[in-house]
């Protein structure tokens, strides 16, 4: 019976885990926003094409598109 | 046929408005403007278009562009200062609010910000609340750029005066949070723990688990008497300094005998003492403050005019324009205002033509004209071309702002009406310190061994948990609810003062009229499709908002009209003009030289026509009242006193009286202050009052009543602190949202009947000294779950009974 003792032990370790489980995800912000994330799932990224280059080449006709309006 | 006229008619491939005029193809795509064409262009260079498969149409409309010059304030040191949350070296941190937010394309965009803009490092959407939060190097991007480049996509930040003064405060329960966390921590173990001792197994096992497990419930339960549970002794503690004994006492005193007395039987070796009942009865309390907290927290209840008002504006001095906070605003200061910018502080206007949009103040939807010299109140919105103002008073001195200085608005939420738990728990506490004191006494003087058993018995099975279950359940449920019809509430407290209310104070423009819509009639002699044409060219040429209405319900083509001569405008009175030899006019029935019995039954804005020498009729326009308006007034009137206040004139006196019974009372041209007064009177003849209003001018009116109720076109947008905020669309369902807080009252009512029932049968045992902990253990859930899922569904039967789920 004595193995009672060890399982007592063990199963009181799990659930402080859990306990401290919970308090990071509180701490981390999950609690605040419960809708958001739910669309943020779905989003796919998108492999960058090889021919497109994000850099100063796109950033400059984007600027001069931006003062049109 | 209406569905193939639908699918034929082109729309905009940014933001699906139907294309009117020319369309602006690009990419084999449609537009309706330059600017939603510019987003689509800037999207698809950077591989963005993704934007447009999460969601058809999700742009914005762009028609209206914003002005050049309109975020330079940002370039203000002490702007940035007090908007941007966080700036070391590197980085800026800054959150927005942003109303424009409406579907999951929208996130995705805001949230690949960084793909459009280098200077972003990173973006964050909280789509409920609508909020951005970004995060962005200073040195690349400036604070202008990041507005002006979400101002382009369509996502215009909502920059208000608000967002300068004063800290906006925190809204933190993540305290609450770690409580519940630790609590059910304890529970669950000490729940574990304790079952042997259920069914009797100490007997035939190891003598030294007894003392373990006592010592073990002991120690879970510190963190759980002295962390989760500590908010019910400060409360109880503050409340008995007040003189007033609130639920919290009699939930304080039972967990602490309960921790008292338990400690005692595992030191002392006499049992397991009550610690799984403690543990459940904090975790269940601290549930129950959890859906209580649980309320709209996407809509701003507390707005004042400092959300509304603009965060800067353009000074003019000697010619040269700069910008300064709204709030550094000085009388004698010369402002600019451009179009759709809002009027901060009252002001004389200098020069420019004037058409102000008061929707926000008054409720009234059309512009109205000033002439130079005039005073502007501070609210309204200019319409059309650029103004040159001189400031006349401080902002916060202004005609309407002067309402937030009032000590009656000071004085706040002070209303008369006490919640029902605070009612009951004054006797509920009194009663069952009798109870145990009583049992004491008694057990003294017979068994002086029982007596202290009894005495902690009383106090740890009388500890209303189920009583303080209630209210929470039953009131953040029916919130939900009603929040689910879109009637919004602050806080679930003021679904009692909704039951309560006994007399209904309305606002009439913008509240019990539509705003935007007015019937239009003619009454008279039928006119001729020449005398029509005639009409309509002397509207063509007049701005004002009647020639206006006519004008559109007429609805002739536009290349009907004669030529005509001698046109004037008499302001106040009319527009005349000779079209085809006949003097052609327009306007007040003195204008058209009507005779007096004539002019009586003025019901509200009328046209007189005449032509030549003939008078030919009338043009009648008539506010629109909202559907069902006679339907809800009529149900509400059943048991409540009705008023109207109005800040117009009272020439639709007799057209709202059939409306209303004929003991309420209608007050026209009433100032802001003075609505306020009348609420205030009638609160101190012991009235519990609820106004029903929708701009600012209400404001004063809604603060001070017990329950104020906004009305909204749009309930993202400005809407003055209220306690509920109700979609206009639902003002129909008005007299149901009230029928129902009482229904949820007696749903209260009812489970405070419940859980008296379990308390007489807990009591029963603990007067006679004989509660042994398992009975404890498996009445305080058993209470607490009948009462939440009792509470649940009773609401719910409610809610459908009165459609409004």
């Amino acid at each position: 019976m004595n193995i009672i003792f060890m399982l007592i032990g063990v199963s009181l370790f799990m659930a402080l885990g859990f306990l401290v489980a919970f308090v990071w995800s509180v701490k981390s912000g999950q609690m605040e926003d419960d809708y958001t994330p739910s669309v943020r799932i779905l989003f796919d990224d998108k492999p960058i094409a090889p021919n497109d280059n994000v850099s100063s080449s796109q950033a400059e006709p984007m600027k001069s598109d931006l003062n049109q309006f | 046929m209406g569905k193939v006229e639908t699918i034929q008619k082109l729309t905009c491939f940014h933001c699906g408005d139907p294309i009117v005029g020319v369309n602006l193809a690009y990419d084999n795509k449609d537009f309706c403007c330059v600017g939603c064409k510019g987003v689509y262009t800037l999207l698809s260079e950077n591989n963005l278009c993704d934007y447009y498969q999460i969601d058809s149409n999700p742009g914005l409309s762009l028609k209206n562009p914003v002005s050049k010059v309109k975020f330079n304030y940002l370039e203000d040191d002490q702007i940035q200062k007090q908007l941007i949350q966080y700036r070391d070296e590197k980085i800026s941190k800054i959150t927005f609010y942003m109303p424009t937010m409406h579907c999951s394309s929208c996130i995705w965009l805001l949230e690949s910000l960084f793909k459009l803009e280098r200077g972003v490092k990173n973006s964050r959407v909280d789509f409920l609340k609508k909020q951005l939060s970004v995060t962005f190097d200073h040195h690349i991007c400036s604070l202008k750029k990041l507005v002006e480049l979400l101002s382009a996509l369509g996502y215009e930040p909502a920059l208000s005066m608000n967002d300068l003064t004063g800290k906006k405060k925190q809204q933190n329960n993540s305290r609450l949070l770690y409580q519940v966390g630790v609590a059910g921590f304890g529970f669950g173990n000490i729940m574990l723990i304790s079952f042997p001792e259920y069914f009797g197994l100490d007997s035939f096992s190891h003598a030294a688990f007894s003392k373990l497990f006592g010592y073990l419930n002991l120690f879970l339960a510190l963190p759980i008497f002295f962390y989760a549970a500590q908010d019910y002794f400060i409360s109880a503690y503050k409340s008995i300094r007040k003189g007033i004994i609130n639920i919290d006492f009699p939930l304080a005193l039972g967990i602490l005998v309960m921790f008292l007395r338990s400690s005692y039987e595992v030191v002392s070796g006499t049992g397991l003492g009550f610690f799984d009942t403690l543990a459940g009865l904090v975790f269940f309390l601290l549930i129950g403050k959890w859906v209580q907290q649980r309320t709209i927290d996407t809509l701003s209840f507390e707005r004042d005019y400092k959300s509304y008002f603009p965060v800067a504006v353009s000074l003019i001095n000697e010619k040269v324009e700069t910008t300064i906070p709204v709030t550094n605003l000085k009388i004698g200061d010369r402002i600019l205002i451009r179009n759709n910018e809002i009027i901060p502080a009252d002001a004389i206007l200098l020069n420019g033509d004037a058409h102000i949009d008061f929707s926000f103040v008054t409720g009234e939807n059309d512009p109205i004209k000033k002439v130079l010299g005039e005073v502007i109140y501070a609210g309204g919105r200019q319409m059309g071309g650029t103004l040159e103002l001189e400031v006349s008073k401080t902002v916060s001195q202004s005609y309407l702002t002067q309402l937030w200085n009032s000590e009656h608005f000071a004085k706040g939420d002070h209303s008369t009406i006490e919640s029902f738990q605070s009612v009951v728990s004054k006797y509920f506490t009194i009663a069952l310190l009798l109870v145990a004191f009583g049992s004491a006494i008694f057990w003294l003087l017979f068994d002086q061994s029982r007596s202290m058993n009894a005495f902690t018995a009383v106090l740890i099975i009388a500890c209303p948990c189920a009583l303080a279950l209630s209210s929470p359940f039953a009131l953040g449920n029916s919130l939900r609810m009603m929040g689910r019809s879109k009637f919004y509430l602050k806080s679930p407290g003021v679904i009692e003062k909704m039951a309560k209310v006994d007399h209904l104070v309305f606002d009439k423009t913008g509240t019990i009229t539509l705003p935007a819509e007015s019937t239009i009639y003619f009454d008279g002699f039928p006119l001729n499709k020449r005398d029509l044409i005639m009409v309509k060219t002397l509207c063509q040429n007049s701005i004002h908002p009647l020639s206006k209405r006519i004008l559109s319900y007429l609805s002739l083509p536009s290349n009907l009209s004669f030529s005509m001569e001698q046109f004037a405008e008499i302001s106040g009175k009319g527009i005349r003009a000779d079209i085809e030899g006949k003097e052609v006019k327009l306007g007040s029935a003195s204008f058209v030289k009507l005779s007096e019995q004539e002019q009586e039954n003025q019901l509200s804005s009328v046209v007189y026509v005449s032509i030549g020498d003939m008078i030919k009729g009338k043009f009648v326009i008539e506010h629109a009242y909202r559907e069902n308006l006679g339907e809800v007034l009529t149900q509400l009137s059943f048991k409540r006193k009705l008023s109207l206040l109005s800040g117009d004139n009272d020439s639709e006196r007799n057209r709202l009286k059939p409306y209303f019974p004929s003991n309420s009372q209608m007050l026209f041209s009433m100032s802001p202050a003075e609505k306020m007064l009348y609420i205030h009177q009638l609160k101190e003849d012991g009235a519990k009052v609820a106004m029903i209003g929708d701009g600012l001018n209400d404001a004063g009116a809604l603060k001070v009543a017990d329950l104020g109720i906004s009305v909204s076109e749009n309930t993202s947008s400005f809407s003055p602190s209220s306690d509920v905020i109700m979609d206009a669309s639902v003002f129909g369902n008005l007299s149901n949202f009230f029928a129902y807080s009482k229904d949820t009252v007696k749903v209260i009512h009812m489970s405070f009947v419940i859980s008296l029932l379990y308390n007489i049968i807990g009591l029963s045992f603990a007067v006679q000294g004989i509660l042994s902990p398992v009975v404890a253990a498996i009445l305080m859930p058993i209470s607490s779950i009948s009462v939440i899922i009792f509470t649940t569904t009773a609401t719910y039967i409610f809610a459908k009974k009165n459609k409004i789920v």
